[in-house]
């Protein structure tokens, strides 16, 4: 615990550094803000390597029968950038976002298990070096982030890479799993006086909804990674049909895990949106009960969707008109959140800062990626458009233009609360219209590939009328995102540096994390205001008119 | 010819699909449009203004959450219902013991094509006759593969142990691209479709062709040629109707002058590319599991002058 004065606490008297001292103080650190921050630190890491994999791979693609990488290079590139942006990027980044404030929050001191919460830091960690220690073993994995068997069984995958693939994500599926069971724990169990449920922060109670999600979702994974490595190592045959084994099994299991995953790296980015519109249009979300209910229904419905990844499996029109039914039902509850949010835009004052500016993209963005996902529901238009530059375009709107630009608006939203400054606008805003250009250029015309027959996964294709030329547009827009991470980058560094000091609350929100300094102490508040509506800082601050008077 | 796309259909199936697809997208850009609208429009009235307080403090209200609640669940409704009736029109369910014409079998990185009621096989290049329904089963050797040609209809996994079937049919005669559409290792890129779609009375005289064996060469390079292929172990891999049969480690060579294109699709059909083909298939096409023969140039030669015999 400090000794300095508690209550002149600021970034002037008080930094980081000086509490945390030394690289010992992190890696044996159980405080879950430091684990936050490291999650996010290696996050970052994997952000940039995976980043660096998408550009070779719009470099081979950037003109037809291209040669700059040999198809099986190819092939280790694409597997290892899907596997690390969502394993290792995404879903973590998020979890990293819940670590640091979900406790400052609800008002709480720690985690409720602070060495759990460190082992799924590290197992994390861990797992991602023996992924990539593959390419040293003697070649990464190439059989796809979803490693279809039989191709990822021994006989078609020979390398070691698809075992270095099962156990790194064995190791860090099980620390997710960890880290889960915490953030689920202390929402239930650590919320300040006051607190209700109902009083809940929307970004809390996403957390929560994603926390069950991953804590039926990873079990599947985790169960099949075992039986694809006992496949492997042991010879068994759980999905080899030679043997007796099914192949279709395989992707019940994959799937089962798969599809919720796409709402374990959505739901808490959606709850980061939920903070950062109310904040900066100076009004309460519009519809709290209805975000939050949405967000249940999508937690139940996320396990009941998973066969639309399979429809041209040939399973049978029964098979596909249940899960064709229960996709289009989970579209209802995501549609009403973007109408929530726009309403709470609506007959606001906004502020148009970066971090905004992100949040407002991404309703415009994730709606392209929600309304391109309404095709794989309707079966026949999934036949078509499966497996193609269609799909591709789909999910880098859906994990890109919404989870990525939410995380972004995040890191603007929160970063000074985190180190005491505050990023700088002026990049934020150059980094911000490079990200949106740049995106939509690399991503929008994947559409129209899809639509004129390019499948995905290809390492090079035919030259045919229009891919040249529509593919090298593409790359142009991935190279402008590359610019606009290293303007991100170099924002980081400057503003962590000399970034204006931000003060307590810079934005004047109204959530706990900001009734603290900025960085918070150790033991996160000197005292916590008492909670008696969803805004406890607003209600302090209009005495007159508190939330609590609204709230039933 | 039109670009192979969903948009451009050629068969009933497809026709339906793609009519689907575009009430799909127009509904989906009737919402973009007012979601979009409504963004832009909230981004410029209400931006905050020099010296502007609070906004009055709105909670919610529950008559516009129903309105939003049911009125996208209607339009899934309306779509959805398109879609059970879609699934069914342009993918009908076949009778039991339903002959198949046409057997498509994935195989890293080729497909072998049976037509078993006519006795013809062959690999890559797909005859259909014109306005005829074919049954046909799709099916693999070894990994999951997709077979999919954009204007004909949908897509079918190809899974070993697990065969499945489609209807294949054209409006009209043309030739038709497509290609596998599940990963399935190395050479996935170049796992082509062609499909030339033909009037009836072609497509018969083209199996009448395949049916029979072909003219084997007896004197000359040609003819050396041949022995090339019986003694270097080619003869292990292919078939040549009437030299080896029943072998489909590789595709079946019996008619290969005939066909437009080489190593399914990535080099097309000359001497030029069967020579290059046969130095190093693995420069060409790495990974596949044709492995470099080590030919002499003049066993090439050879090789290539019996190839190209056999129309």
């Amino acid at each position: 615990m400090s000794n300095s004065v508690p209550t002149v606490r600021n970034i002037d008297t008080i930094s980081m550094p000086g509490e945390y001292k030394g690289l010992l103080s992190w890696v044996t650190s159980v405080d879950h803000k430091q684990i936050g921050i490291m999650y996010l630190l290696i996050t970052l890491f994997f952000f940039l390597v995976g980043g660096v994999e998408a550009l070779f791979i719009r470099i081979q693609l950037a003109r037809p029968e291209n040669t700059f990488l040999s198809p099986d290079a190819y092939n280790q590139i694409f597997t290892m950038h899907g596997t690390t942006m969502i394993f290792l990027v995404v879903m973590p980044m998020l979890i990293g976002f819940a670590n640091y404030f979900v406790p400052l929050m609800i008002g709480a001191r720690d985690m409720a298990f602070p060495r759990l919460n460190a082992l799924g830091l590290w197992l994390l960690f861990f797992g991602g070096l023996i992924l990539y220690y593959s390419f040293i073993a003697g070649g990464a994995p190439a059989a796809g982030w979803f490693s279809y068997a039989p191709l990822s069984e021994k006989v078609y995958s020979t390398t070691t890479g698809m075992d270095y693939w099962a156990l790194g994500l064995l190791g860090i599926g099980v620390g997710t799993v960890a880290s889960a069971i915490n953030l689920v724990v202390t929402i239930i169990k650590y919320r300040t006086k006051g607190m209700s449920l109902k009083r809940l922060p929307l970004f809390v109670w996403m957390v929560l909804v994603n926390g069950f999600v991953i804590l039926f979702a990873m079990p599947p994974l985790n169960a099949a990674l075992v039986m694809l490595l006992v496949d492997r190592l042991l010879n068994a045959s759980f999905f080899t049909v030679t043997t007796g084994g099914s192949p279709i099994l395989w992707q019940h299991y994959f799937w089962a895990f798969g599809h919720p995953e796409v709402y374990i790296m959505i739901l808490p980015a959606w709850g980061i949106i939920s903070e950062v519109i109310p904040v900066f249009s100076r009004k309460p979300i519009f519809g709290y009960e209805f975000v939050a209910g949405s967000s249940v229904a999508i937690g139940l419905l996320s396990f009941a969707v998973y066969a639309h990844h399979m429809f041209t499996v040939g399973l049978g029109h029964p098979f596909n008109t249940a899960f064709a039914f229960a996709s289009m039902t989970i579209a209802v509850p995501t549609g009403i959140k973007v109408f929530n949010w726009i309403a709470t835009m609506w007959g606001g004052r906004i502020r148009f800062t970066t971090s905004m500016m992100y949040a407002a993209s991404f309703l415009i963005l994730f709606t392209i990626g929600g309304l391109s996902g309404i095709s794989f529901a309707v079966v026949p238009v999934d036949w078509q458009v499966t497996d193609t530059y269609y799909v591709v375009a789909h999910f880098h709107y859906v994990l890109f233009g919404g989870t990525l630009f939410a995380i972004f608006a995040g890191i603007y939203y929160w970063f000074p609360k985190m180190t005491g400054r505050l990023l700088s606008e002026k990049l934020g805003k150059l980094h911000f219209w490079l990200t949106f250009i740049g995106f939509n250029m690399t991503f929008f015309i994947q559409h129209i590939l899809g639509l004129i027959g390019m499948p995905r996964r290809v390492y090079t294709y035919p030259n045919l009328p229009g891919w040249g030329s529509m593919n090298m547009i593409s790359t142009i827009g991935a190279f402008i995102l590359a610019i606009s991470v290293l303007v991100f980058l170099w924002n980081l560094i400057v503003s962590f540096r000399s970034g204006k000091p931000a003060g307590d609350n810079p934005w004047e929100a109204w959530t706990l994390e900001w009734a603290t300094s900025s960085p918070p102490p150790p033991h996160n508040f000197e005292k916590i205001p008492l909670v008696r509506s969803r805004r406890p800082l607003w209600d302090l601050k209009h005495p007159e008119d508190p939330d609590w008077k609204h709230e039933s | 010819m039109q670009t192979s796309s969903p948009f451009n259909p050629v068969s009933p199936g497809a026709h339906d699909i793609s009519t689907l697809f575009i009430v799909t997208l127009i509904v989906a850009a009737v919402i973009f449009s007012l979601v979009t609208g409504l963004v832009l429009f909230a981004s410029y009235r209400y931006r905050q203004k020099e010296g502007e307080g609070e906004p009055p403090q709105v909670y919610g209200h529950r008559g516009l959450e129903i309105t939003w609640t049911v009125i996208p669940g209607l339009i899934l409704i309306f779509l959805f219902i398109l879609t059970l009736i879609t699934m069914h029109k342009s993918d009908p369910t076949a009778s039991p013991g339903t002959k198949a014409d046409l057997v498509i079998i994935a195989h890293q990185w080729w497909w072998e094509l049976r037509y078993p009621q006519a006795g013809v096989v062959s690999a890559n290049e797909i005859h259909i006759p014109v306005g005829k329904k074919l049954y046909t089963l799709i099916e693999s050797a070894d990994v999951i593969h997709s077979f999919w040609v954009p204007q004909l209809g949908r897509k079918m996994d190809a899974i070993p142990g697990h065969p499945n079937h489609i209807w294949l049919e054209s409006d009209k005669p043309g030739l038709f691209l497509g290609t596998c559409s599940e990963y399935c290792g190395a050479q996935h890129a170049w796992m082509r479709i062609r499909v030339i779609a033909q009037p009836e009375a072609e497509y018969n005289a083209w199996l009448a062709d395949h049916q029979k064996l072909p003219v084997f060469p007896t004197k000359g390079e040609a003819a050396k040629g041949l022995q090339v292929f019986e003694e270097q172990t080619c003869i292990n891999c292919h078939s040549i109707a009437g030299v080896s049969s029943n072998i489909s480690i590789g595709p079946d060579l019996t008619h290969l002058a005939s066909r437009k294109t080489l190593g399914t699709g990535i080099l097309d059909n000359t001497p030029a590319g069967l020579t290059r083909w046969l130095k190093n298939p693995q420069a060409v096409k790495p990974g596949i599991n044709m492995p470099y023969m080590k030919l002499d140039d003049k066993q090439i030669k050879e090789l290539v002058a019996f190839l190209e015999t056999l129309k």
